[in-house]
């Protein structure tokens, strides 16, 4: 086969690269390791999703079946079940394993829109014994909205993610009990609204500066001890407090799934996910990347945005364009996440980034740029579109919020 | 005549294989749900050279003899077998000292190819080990072997050739005739025996006893490990040992057969009664990262995708325990294996049939003229050239559909672990590695559980993860 624009992904970032790459007048191929495109939106039945990008708030499904719709109506060729086994770049070939042979793909550029995995249990190092009923959030979210099941009896929560605080309201309108939230930081990692509108509205209680230290069950989960934590996320003995529960899910972060390209092309440090440009263009010129394989969104509506963007740049990389001048961001001050990597003034820089810690005040300066937000928290990205004027004519672009 | 082997772990199923050979029936009792479900399954995983053991001892005779075995049978068995080398490290003189008496050790039991290492000779195999390590035992032979692969593999091939294989039954009783044992009593069954071979692990102990037969207390020490991802699996080559104590070899630094690195064990003696606490400790993974940074100061343990447990059978003798017994004269004890057991195992088991069995106890056995020395893995395509794999797919369109994307596992071979015994998640881990890599199991669990219950009939709240206890589901979110 051959093509001009190859998307690793059928999820957000991927639909929305395929069909702005279509857009644009390319081919595309859409490449989708499960039977289904949608990716995880597929099993995120709770609302909220689209606000942004839609004005409309949708469920994942619907807001999948939204792109969906629209790819039906393209020549998009879409292959699922089809997983990528490598890329070679020399020859800007990949190949894929299907239930129909391998199939090779000669491609002209690739965007990576790989999304992101979720910790597993067996990273976090909390002893004790290796019992099952311990699920990360996705695996118990599958469980029960694609396969119908539940996961147990009693749960215990670690982590206050989003998908944390939604598994909670979840389980419980599911009938299982939900007897806590359990926090390392001393404030929630979700959003607000999540907090408010999983946890508080059916009484769940959220214990902060707090974490898991032992897991206890002779074959099924039967105890879990939670202590609390010091300044420095250390177990303060004598505060350990025992669960019974059957049942522990696991909200603990996610990790861009980036593995088969790493040696290839540029990965941040912090992130681990795939190192960009403001165009998606990551250190190999003919590979973009888009969404939670770069860095970890909030909101998928910006993951569409930056999978837009990234298959649009894809398709005008294929048809000449050179994308020349790239300008290293850098973190400054306070910056917890930060993406792009990289600035080329062919189009707006728009950042997303994270603070550290939580701020009332803060100034961001970006370049020339001067800007005060208010109530910043680490669980919410910012997203700031700056002007090309504040950054012309830097070597570097430092992004930093002082405490105004 | 008909045998009874009690125990299912290395030591069990390589003397099922050797007998399986002979005119024999043999029948071999475990009481987990599958086999290698002990010590097994939580080792090291190493094949040791055989420098560490004393001369005259059971385990430095049947350790050199295991590894050199271990690579002939793993060809006709078709089990995963590396010779990495391995290096135990000294930082200093009184270490140098350890290593020269290892050395001297290893050349009286027979072990190739020892040569102390200096300076860059040892960074040039080893170029992230700590700068400051002065001098090394290098041991070629040294190396690293998938333990439960290797049980499987015994087992499966002894099923060809006959034996029987029980799952799920507890020996508890026997019974006696004329002085001998006539029966074996499990929770659910009774069965007829003419020679009972006693592999029961950390409990071979209290086996013995009920038999009637002499034993050595069997006290559980357990190891613990962390497994990275891997990712970073190129940072050590060989085995690396610490200069050993008195107690134990140390905690090491490896590559595991599929590319990971593995870290541990700690060794912590536990009282009788905690044979089965295979919990990890705070201080127990503490001291692992403390430990191997040591050795190797660049591992990142943000690439641990799991930490486990394991006991090892320690006894207060110093070696194995295996010999047949004078008080019941149809009963071999095959006890007190630990470490370097599992690289004795095969050597065991000849020493077994051949110097107990044959010549001392006298029993002739004769060769079975149909024995099948071959026994094929679960094909693996992900090791296949791609045009060898297309070709199984265009013949097989299971083996292109990838289910644990982490190891690239295909649902041919998730099928094939089950027809081949699988009935859990950990059957089907085990047996394909789905579910061993960085997500651990994240994106295929669910999957495996479907298939498991489609193939086995069952609903899918009926799948374990591995013991009957270890229920994964709780019915219906909606009927």
């Amino acid at each position: 086969m051959k093509t001009d624009v190859v998307v690793i992904g059928g999820g957000a970032a991927g639909l929305g690269a395929a069909l702005s790459a279509y857009k644009e007048g390319v081919d595309v191929i859409l490449i989708e390791q499960e039977e289904r495109i949608g990716g995880i939106l597929n099993q995120c039945i709770h609302n909220g999703f689209g606000l942004q990008y839609f004005k409309q708030e949708l469920t994942g499904p619907e807001y999948a079946e939204m792109f969906m719709e629209k790819i039906k109506d393209t020549p998009i060729k879409i292959l699922s079940n089809s997983f990528l086994h490598s890329i070679d770049e020399k020859n800007k070939k990949i190949y894929l394993i299907t239930p129909y042979g391998i199939q090779t793909i000669e491609t002209k550029a690739i965007v990576m829109a790989t999304g992101a995995r979720e910790r597993p249990f067996g990273s976090l190092l909390i002893p004790g014994k290796r019992p099952s009923g311990i699920f990360t959030a996705g695996v118990a979210q599958k469980y029960m909205n694609i396969q119908n099941i539940l996961p147990g009896k009693r749960a215990l929560i670690l982590g206050s993610g989003d998908i944390g605080l939604i598994m909670a309201r979840r389980l419980t309108l599911e009938g299982v009990e939900v007897v806590g939230v359990i926090e390392r930081l001393p404030y929630a990692g979700g959003l607000l609204r999540n907090v408010v509108q999983c946890l508080e509205d059916y009484n769940i209680p959220l214990y902060l500066s707090s974490t898991v230290v032992e897991v206890r069950g002779d074959g099924r989960l039967e105890e879990v001890i939670v202590s609390k934590l010091d300044e420095t996320f250390n177990p303060i003995p004598g505060t350990e407090e025992s669960f019974n529960v059957d049942t522990l899910i696991l909200s603990v972060g996610l990790i861009p799934n980036t593995e088969l390209l790493n040696d290839l092309v540029e990965i941040d440090g912090t992130s681990r996910g795939f190192s960009a440009s403001n165009l998606g263009q990551t250190s190999l010129d003919f590979v973009f990347a888009a969404g939670n394989c770069t860095i970890i969104y909030d909101l998928v509506d910006y993951v569409t945005l930056e999978g837009e963007k990234a298959g649009k740049y894809a398709a005008y990389y294929v048809k000449g364009e050179k994308f020349t001048g790239k300008v290293p961001i850098k973190k400054g001050k306070n910056i917890g996440i930060l993406f792009p990597n990289y600035y080329t003034s062919r189009d707006d820089l728009i950042l997303y980034l994270r603070v550290r810690r939580p701020m009332e005040k803060g100034r961001l300066k970006v370049g020339s740029l001067e800007r005060e937000y208010k109530d910043l928290v680490p669980s919410e990205i910012l997203r700031v579109k700056v002007p090309e004027k504040y950054i012309e004519n830097y070597s570097e672009i430092e992004v930093s919020m002082e405490e105004a | 005549m008909k045998v009874v082997i009690i125990g299912g772990g290395i030591s069990g199923t390589f003397i099922a294989r050797e007998l399986s050979k002979y005119d024999l029936d043999i029948t071999l009792i475990e009481k987990n749900l599958d086999i290698a479900w002990g010590t097994t399954k939580a080792n090291s995983g190493i094949l040791h050279a055989g420098y560490d053991d004393f001369p005259d001892t059971l385990r430095a005779k049947l350790c050199a003899k295991g590894n050199a075995l271990h690579f002939k049978l793993s060809e006709e068995l078709d089990y995963d077998v590396k010779r990495t080398g391995s290096l135990v490290v000294a930082f200093d003189e009184a270490g140098l000292k350890t290593l020269e008496e290892l050395l001297k050790r290893g050349k009286k039991n027979n072990v190739p190819g020892l040569e102390i290492l200096k300076g860059e000779e040892i960074f040039e195999k080893e170029p992230h080990l700590n700068r400051e390590v002065k001098y090394a035992l290098w041991a070629p032979t040294g190396g690293i072997i998938e333990s439960w692969g290797a049980a499987i593999a015994a087992v499966e091939n002894a099923i060809a050739n006959g034996l029987k294989l029980i799952l799920g039954e507890k020996v508890i009783d026997f019974e006696r005739k004329n002085g001998r044992i006539s029966k074996v009593i499990t929770d659910k069954n009774t069965y007829e025996v003419d020679l009972v071979i006693n592999a029961a692990g950390l409990y071979g102990d209290e086996i013995a006893k009920i038999a009637g037969a002499e034993f050595i207390p069997i006290y559980p020490r357990r190891g613990e490990y962390i497994l990275l991802d891997k990712k970073i699996g190129g940072i050590v080559n060989s085995v690396i040992f610490p200069t050993p104590t008195e107690k134990s070899k140390g905690i090491l630094v490896l590559p595991t057969i599929d590319g990971g690195i593995l870290l541990g064990p700690t060794a912590e003696d536990l009282s009788e009664d905690q044979k089965e606490n295979t919990a990890t400790s705070s201080y127990g993974l503490k001291r692992i990262i403390e430990e191997t940074k040591r050795l190797v100061p660049s591992l990142d343990i943000s690439y641990a995708i799991k930490t486990f447990a394991g006991i090892r059978a320690e006894n207060p003798n110093k070696d194995f325990f295996i010999k047949e017994s004078e008080k019941i004269p149809n009963f071999i004890n095959v006890i007190g294996i630990r470490s370097p057991g599992l690289t004795a195992a095969p050597a065991i088991a000849t020493y077994v049939v051949e110097e107990i069995i044959q010549d001392r106890l006298k029993i002739n056995l004769e060769k079975k003229k149909t024995f099948i020395s071959k026994r094929e893995r679960i094909k693996r395509y992900s090791e296949l050239p791609l045009e060898e794999w297309n070709e199984e797919i265009k013949k097989d369109p299971l083996s292109g559909k990838i289910i644990c994307y982490c190891n690239m596992v295909t649902e041919r071979e998730i099928l094939e672990a089950i027809r081949r015994g699988a009935r859990s998640l950990d059957g089907v881990k085990f047996r394909t590695r789905a579910s061993f890599g960085r997500c651990q199991g994240n994106f295929c669990g669910p999957r495996i559980l479907e298939i498991l219950a489609r193939e086995l009939n069952k609903d899918l709240s009926e799948i374990t993860a591995g013991s009957e206890k270890a229920w994964i589901l709780n019915g219906r979110v909606r009927p």
